[in-house]
């Protein structure tokens, strides 16, 4: 366990540092100086001067590993920035400055949390629901009208992106009929339980079904299987009913890969559901995200990485530990 | 040829304790209709032990789990019936069958590890089967876990009651499906090939605990098996199965001292012995086991066997009657007298080794 968590540290270590060589070094191998990035930042009528000012400001003249080891330090005890407007204290954890906005990234980044978290979990909750019980109904009826129904939406629901579903779901739901948000609101669920709720319905109906068609076919596939071994024969021997053969004993063998898979999805959801916030213009992280690239608001977008990189470890280490809890056998002894 | 046995499907209510009378079991597939089980009948009272042996494929697990009710009713067509202490198993409910099934009869199955659930421990399983059909407390049932994993001679039951099917050893695990089986006091035991995937020298264990506690509960024990050596230490009875067909039935005694059908010979040559000289080769049955979609016609191991010639073509086209032979029922042309000679003459001497 200790070694799991210092391998979990060495990796949000290493990703950082490829993160920012990628984001702060390489432009510089690619023939950029700190002037011209810097201009970046300066505005298009600032002047030379002004752009090596910014440069001083923003350290880039500095080399690659005195920048890294600034940002890695500001992590841990602060840092001060001049924002142009004096000095600024940023307090630990320190993710830097936005070069364009000029607000600390931290506080920034986890004010959007939420949304990213209520949108997940939610969507999480519905997907495992109904994929799970779609895949069980589906294996136990092989063959039949629902089964081969089921499975021809899990597969249009695999296949068909965010984008299209969602659009296609706001201009029905919310458009035409005006049965939900039509999108871009969010209610904290500590004001407003019930409209945090309906503001969330179509994101999260949307981003559920493209994952409960996944997991609809793994639980079928995983029953199918269980359902064949013979330690489900020996359940029916004992004269155990049928719903206890398949619920207790079938499905129970087949949720193991399919609770290691739903937490590396909602894992890597945390991180930022990029499509569906951008969809619904919910002000998650993803947005947060995909906001700050196209304006080269590095910091923000490193921030946006290690988050990201944070729960997807997260998620690896609690799958493992699910895992030697669900499967007797990978328990250590 | 004395007389044939035929058994009624009168629905009279039968006079053993397990009787199987024309059972049939067939499976239409996408290649045609699989005659898993084609019209087989025996009889089986309470403390006695049949032994049911062929190839694989001869339908001799199929008959086992039908008695059970364990086939999948979607796609295997049944006829015939299963007499369990009164009660008809192919007509009934599956809810009635599912209620005999566990605890008035239990299957023991080949493979333990495979056939025990990885994510339960032993004796969750065992506390499980008990309390399917006993309205006890968990605290009670586990008390009678542990009481049976005794019984069945697991060492530190108490302990190992705990502990999970991939932490006991083959012998143990088979020795714990022993132990669920049994938990129900069943009437009816049905052994499909018990010890094929244990060690040799726990085979020996797995068989005597069988026959002990079969004498401790007086239940009607079924040992399906290909190994004749199980079937020589524990059966009274035995039923030899060739394509879904009994070809050779009678007392376990007068099969092996004098068995009549050219397949039982052939699996008797084919048994290995200590008391052989090294020098002799194993005689394997001729050929392959039969397709049970296209079956041989007439006599269906009349492509394998060596004394089809001698029946005048009948085995090529008409189907031998399963009829009583000197001691026996016996499914073959070959006249009484015919069979006696070939095996005093040929197959006798030649199994022991002073031919």
């Amino acid at each position: 366990m200790i070694r799991r968590l210092i391998g979990a540290v060495l990796t949000l270590f290493a990703v950082s540092v490829i993160t920012f060589l990628i984001f702060f070094g390489l432009p510089r191998l690619a023939g950029d100086s700190p002037v011209s990035l810097a201009a970046r930042y300066t505005g298009k009528t600032a002047d030379e001067a002004t752009a090596v000012a910014m440069a001083h400001r923003l350290g880039f003249f500095d080399p690659i590993y005195v920048q890294y080891g600034r940002w890695a330090k500001a992590i841990f005890v602060g840092a001060d920035y001049n924002a142009g407007a004096g000095i600024e204290h940023c307090s630990a954890p320190c993710f830097g400055y936005s070069f364009i906005t000029h607000e600390a990234v931290w506080p920034d980044m986890i004010s959007r949390l939420p949304v990213t978290l209520s949108l997940a979990v939610g969507a999480a909750i519905l997907w495992l629901v109904a994929g799970i019980a779609t895949g069980v109904l589906s294996a136990l009826k092989r063959g039949s009208a629902f089964d081969r129904a089921a499975m021809g939406v899990a597969l249009a629901g695999v296949s068909l992106p965010i984008f299209f579903t969602g659009l296609l779901a706001l201009s029905i739901f919310s458009y035409k009929l005006g049965w939900t948000a039509p999108g871009s609101t969010y209610t904290p669920i500590t004001q407003n339980p019930a409209l945090w709720a309906y503001d969330l319905i179509l994101p999260w109906v949307t981003l559920a079904f493209l994952y409960a068609a996944a997991y609809a076919r793994l639980t079928r596939a995983g029953m199918l299987e269980s359902m064949g071994e013979d330690y489900t024969r020996t359940a029916r021997a004992k004269g155990l009913p049928e719903k206890t053969v398949v619920t207790k004993h079938g499905l129970r063998a087949a949720l193991t890969p399919i609770m290691t898979i739903f937490g590396l999805d909602v894992g890597l959801l945390l991180g930022g559901a990029f499509l569906t916030e951008t969809t619904f213009s919910l002000q998650g992280i993803g947005k947060f995200a995909v906001d700050a690239i196209p304006a080269h608001d590095l910091p923000k977008v490193m921030g946006v990485t290690m988050l990201a990189t944070f729960f997807i470890i997260a998620a690896n280490l609690i799958v493992d530990l699910m895992y030697s809890v669900i499967d007797p056998r990978v328990r250590l002894s | 040829m004395t007389s044939v046995i035929r058994p009624t499907a009168d629905g009279r209510s039968p006079r053993a304790f397990l009787e199987v009378r024309e059972l049939c079991i067939h499976f239409p597939t996408e290649d045609g209709l699989v005659k898993s089980v084609d019209g087989l009948s025996y009889s089986l009272e309470r403390g006695k032990t049949l032994g049911i042996v062929g190839e694989s494929g001869s339908g001799k697990s199929v008959t086992s789990l039908a008695v059970l009710g364990l086939y999948n009713r979607n796609n295997a067509q049944m006829s015939g019936e299963i007499w369990v202490d009164g009660e008809e198993i192919v007509s009934a409910s599956p809810e009635t069958v599912r209620k005999l099934r566990g605890r008035k009869m239990a299957i023991i199955f080949q493979d333990p590890l495979s056939s025990m659930h990885p994510f339960y421990t032993v004796g969750d399983q065992i506390i499980e089967a008990y309390r399917v059909h006993n309205k006890v407390t968990k605290a009670v049932a586990r008390k009678h876990a542990i009481d049976m994993l005794g019984r069945v001679a697991i060492p530190q039951p108490a302990k190992r009651v705990d502990d999970y099917p991939h932490q006991f050893s083959g012998g143990m695990r088979q020795r714990a499906m022993i132990a669920m089986a049994m938990s129900c006091d069943p009437e009816l035991l049905i052994a499909d090939e018990p010890t094929t995937a244990l060690d040799v020298t726990v085979q020996a264990q797995i068989l005597d605990l069988m026959r002990d506690l079969q004498r401790e509960f007086n239940s009607a024990l079924i040992i399906i098996t290909h190994d004749l050596g199980v079937v020589a230490e524990l059966a009274d009875d035995v039923l030899v199965m060739y394509a879904g067909k009994a070809i050779e039935y009678g007392p376990a005694v007068e099969i092996f001292e004098r068995p009549e059908h050219p397949y039982t010979w052939g699996l008797l040559a084919s048994m290995p012995r200590l008391d052989r000289e090294l020098s002799d080769r194993l005689i394997p049955i001729k050929g392959t086991p039969p397709s049970l979609i296209n079956v041989p016609s007439g006599c269906a191991f009349h492509p394998r066997c060596s004394y089809a010639g001698l029946t005048n073509g009948a085995s090529l086209n008409v189907v031998p009657e399963l009829a009583r032979g000197a001691s026996h029922l016996v499914r073959c042309h070959l006249s009484v007298e015919t069979r006696q000679q070939i095996w005093q003459r040929e197959i006798k001497q030649e199994l022991e080794g002073t031919a």
